[in-house]
């Protein structure tokens, strides 16, 4: 078997545990009640994230454990120590509150006052591990393809497809490290999906050559960079949906199927701050993928700036994203209509990748698609 | 919140978001004129207010964005006239308006001009008084401790005996960068510690790159220049005017003062996939030159391909199209060779069917020839003639001639690349192979096809602006990070004698704090939205010797408060 074909079957293994996670996530949405949501997953802005409680914990102890220490030393330490536990403390307390009830509790994910999980929790806990799975053989797949070809797996648009499902599952997974969003999951592994499907199914290319305007450094900077930008914007999005939908859960009392999902996800407030964290992670990396671009683009095309149909819709994107940004900061534009302008933001993304190689053509459109 | 921090800390105030806080919208906004009676002066400020409000920006944001979309979708003037042409020929009705209205130019349109000049303007106008604004806020002190620190970030309360806890607050906050200030007078006794100035620094740095990289863009379409020009293989290139295809200057580059490089065009190689889904895709463009970078310097040599330009003093060379250039030999009627030499043949499509002409006005009578150039030729009912694959496989010229007056006397301008065969006869159509000689009907000439040569096009442009607009650029990347990331907080710290040494409410009247039971409280707030302080703020807790395990203060009265959590996050 050569790489190609070991890359198609990790592509397809990670196709099946994406569907096993996708699953998981539904079951688990379906499953859970408004109280077993608890308090970890539906995290106010501004609270001190729970995997510092983890992590810092671990460290706390660790440190505590070890002996004789230089004076510096021990005074990081201690100060590590002292930050680490203390925001579990605060943690717990904002926790408690919220379900009304003091004692138990580390954090939401391991509620240790209660035997059984409720089956939600549970369901969401194995897709969690599904798509951590999947991502590592998303990846093994890629790494394999770039082995085969010898270059970065992202030279056309399949492989561009397969690298950007892994960047929005890598996102996703990222901040579920600093903070609960198995809420998210449901959402981000569909996205996935569809993203490996396409490539799959339109997408599908057996060469490892480059078209000449791909053979450049610049391959690896600059489409890595878009990559990883459509991944944020994949998972910001889709946390500025559901943002919406609990905003008019709260703002309609008879809204029902809003009621319904806003039941299983964190409140408006808290939404809205993650959606607007990946996003402002993203424009500074949306911002250098347009100049790395320009950068290349002088030096295969003579000009840094043509308004070629991608370079067009890269402007149009990076223009609606700075209006999110200023949205959020102006009277009258917060909340509901700056996150519509955030979807609009990745609507034009979405055009820029998809449409415009598959529609509108131009020095883009590369090798077919 | 009678005890919480002053007016101009109010969460309100912090919910100012990222990128451009308030851009000096909100408040400008709601001081539109109210009174009837505005004197000119007044509609000016007026207007000068509206133009540099927040929500014009945002409106001016989303109209450049749409007035981009039409650049995207139809053809563009400079890119692809060819296409331009097709799309007007194609929609006869609608094209002559949306021409006038400079759809097939949106990018130097009147109005996407006008758009993104007065976004700059409001950018300019909003942009200019904040840097005064941040030069004062940088230098004024940070306000003062709040009597009660309890519902701020990360709050603590303690009572220490002795020390001086101030002293060793303002030194673990310096070791911090915190930018630190002592109360004095009425809050002698606590101190404010601020920092995260770069938020507004990068903020500020973002917009004038914007400004700067606008400027190199200017500069480059004024004092640049651009051509292109189209090089058999064997030919030569001297840079002067007369010998560019089409050449753009910027209204004040000199064309006189072009570099005087030359370059031959030895050999161009092009290879493409053979097999699979991909079967037809380029893989590989290489043009081998020998340039002289000026009169009576020596020969060099460099294979120019996609990526790899030849740069030169004041120029660079990029290879960006490619075709066929067939040698054809025609001879007339009298038996003289009237034309005889390779021809640029133009591709059509992907897999390079290409068309040419070769006009012959020394003939008897004039000659001319209306080609079809086929690097592997195929032919079928429904498609006619046609390639099927962009390599020279098995390469056919099919040529028809045809015989009277080419209309070259007339004077008017002609295209090289279309044959007016009015007026004039078709003597024949033939297919021809390589080395292959069609004898033309009732004596007329004949016309060979010597061999196949290739010919490579080449843009070659100097931009005085792209050196600014790069470090423009990334002077833009580093203050976006910086607004972004950086957050703007606060600390606060208070020391305040106690009576019995127990806690409880400061003793105002208590004299010297040396030596006596002070009530320490502790408190932050991050003034940037969806961002906490408390961890930094427990951080000096600890350096401080403070309880940092036990609860918030206003989570210790929460606990008691049966009216559950409090609006927790406009403490944040």
């Amino acid at each position: 078997m050569t790489m190609a074909q070991w890359s198609n079957l990790l592509v397809y293994a990670s196709m099946a545990m994406y569907s096993l996670a996708f699953i998981s996530f539904a079951v688990s949405f379906a499953a859970t009640r408004a109280g077993d949501l608890g308090a970890g997953a539906a995290e106010p802005a501004g609270q001190p994230e729970p995997a510092t409680v983890g992590t810092g914990a671990s460290a706390g102890s660790s440190s505590a454990a070890s002996g004789l220490d230089s004076p510096a030393d021990a005074a990081a330490r201690a100060r590590a120590t002292a930050r680490a536990r203390s925001t579990e403390v605060e943690a717990e307390m904002a926790a408690e509150a919220r379900r009304g009830r003091r004692g138990g509790g580390r954090g939401s994910a391991q509620p240790q006052d209660s035997e059984e999980l409720p089956p939600g929790r549970r369901a969401a806990n194995i897709a969690m591990s599904l798509t951590w799975l999947a991502l590592g053989l998303l990846i093994a797949a890629l790494v394999a393809r770039g082995i085969w070809a010898g270059r970065a797996p992202w030279g056309n648009m399949y492989e561009y497809s397969l690298a950007s499902a892994a960047a929005m599952t890598g996102v996703f997974l990222g901040v579920s490290l600093r903070r609960d969003v198995r809420w998210l999951g449901l959402l981000v592994t569909m996205a996935s999906l569809i993203t490996l499907g396409v490539a799959v199914l339109l997408l599908y290319n057996d060469s490892p050559q480059l078209v000449p305007a791909l053979k450049s450094y610049w391959l690896a900077i600059h489409v890595s960079a878009a990559i990883i930008s459509g991944g944020a914007f994949t998972v910001g999005a889709a946390a500025t949906v559901l943002y919406l939908v609990a905003d008019r859960a709260e703002r309609k009392p008879d809204a029902r199927i809003s009621h319904a999902i806003a039941a299983r996800i964190p409140d408006a407030r808290s939404l809205d701050a993650l959606a607007y964290k990946v996003n402002a992670f993203v424009f500074p990396l949306w911002t250098f993928a347009v100049i790395a671009g320009a950068i290349w683009a002088e030096d295969a095309w003579g000009r840094y700036w043509g308004w070629d149909p991608k370079e067009t819709w890269a402007f149009i994107t990076w223009l609606v994203y700075a209006a999110y940004l200023h949205a959020r900061a102006t009277a009258g534009w917060k909340g509901r209509r700056a996150a519509v302008i955030g979807l609009v933001g990745f609507a034009c993304f979405l055009i820029n990748f998809f449409g415009v190689n598959l529609f509108v053509g131009g020095l883009h459109s590369y090798a077919g698609v | 919140m009678s005890t919480g921090p002053t007016v101009e800390q109010t969460p309100g105030a912090d919910q100012q978001a990222a990128l451009t806080a308030d851009w000096g919208g909100e408040r400008r906004v709601r001081s539109t004129p109210s009174g009837p009676k505005l004197g000119p002066m007044q509609w000016l400020r007026w207007g000068w207010r509206q133009l540099t409000s927040m929500r014009t920006a945002l409106v001016l944001l989303f109209l450049l964005a749409i007035a981009a979309i039409p650049g995207s979708i139809l053809p563009q003037r400079g890119t692809s006239d060819l296409e331009v042409n097709n799309w007007i020929d194609r929609n006869p009705s609608a094209a002559p308006v949306l021409d006038r209205l400079g759809f097939f130019d949106v990018f130097a349109s009147p109005w996407f001009s006008a758009i993104y000049i007065l976004l700059f303007v409001s950018l300019i106008g909003c942009v200019l008084p904040r840097i005064g604004a941040h030069w004062r806020s940088m230098r004024a002190p940070t306000p003062p401790a709040p009597r009660r620190l309890d519902r701020l970030a990360g709050a603590r309360s303690w009572v220490v005996d002795g020390g001086d806890v101030l002293a060793d607050a303002q030194a673990a906050l310096r070791a911090d960068r915190w930018r630190v200030t002592r109360g004095t007078g009425a809050n002698e006794g606590s101190l404010a510690a601020e920092k995260g100035f770069a938020r507004e620094t990068g903020n500020l740095l973002f917009h004038i790159a914007l400004v700067l990289i606008l400027v190199g863009v200017a500069l480059g379409s004024l004092f640049g220049w651009k051509g292109t020009v189209i090089v058999r293989e064997g030919n030569g290139f001297s840079n002067t005017l007369t010998q560019y295809d089409s050449f753009s200057p910027g209204r004040l580059a000199s064309a006189q003062a072009l570099p005087p490089f030359s370059f031959t065009m030895t050999d161009f190689e092009a290879t493409f996939e053979r097999d699979g889904s991909q079967r037809g895709a380029p893989r590989s463009f290489s043009a081998d030159l020998e340039y002289v970078a000026e009169p009576g310097a020596p020969v060099q040599e460099k294979a120019v391909s996609v990526n790899s330009p030849l740069r030169l003093d004041g120029a660079k060379v990029f290879l960006v199209g490619h075709g066929y250039a067939p040698h054809l030999r025609l001879t007339d009627s009298q038996g003289t060779v009237v034309f005889d030499d390779t021809v640029v043949f133009l591709p059509q499509d992907g897999n390079f069917t290409s068309t040419g002409v070769v006009k012959a006005p020394d003939g008897t009578p004039q000659l001319g020839v209306q080609g079809l150039f086929l690097p592997t030729a195929a032919l079928d009912e429904i498609r006619g003639p046609h390639s099927t694959f962009p390599a020279p496989d098995d390469p056919a010229v099919f040529a028809s001639v045809w015989s009277g007056d080419l209309g070259l006397d007339s004077g008017a301008p002609r295209n090289v690349f279309t044959l007016d065969t009015e007026g004039m006869t078709q003597l024949g159509l033939e297919a021809l192979r390589p080395g292959e000689s069609w004898t033309l009907p009732d004596g007329q000439g004949s016309l060979e096809f010597v061999g196949l040569d290739r010919w490579a096009s080449f843009t070659i442009s100097h931009d005085p602006g792209k050196l600014l607009a790069l470090l423009a650029a990334g002077a833009a990347i580093v203050g976006v990070m910086l607004s972004l990331f950086v957050r703007r907080r606060r600390i606060w710290v208070r020391a305040d004698p106690v009576a019995d040494g127990t806690g409880g409410q400061p003793d105002p009247s208590a004299g010297d704090t040396l030596g006596r039971a002070v009530r320490v409280q502790v408190g932050g707030l991050s003034r940037t939205e969806a961002w906490d302080v408390t961890g930094e703020v427990l951080d000096l807790v600890a350096a401080l010797g403070g309880p940092v395990d036990e609860p918030a203060t206003h989570d210790r009265e929460r606990a008691d408060d049966p009216a559950g959590p409090v609006d927790e996050e406009n403490l944040t």
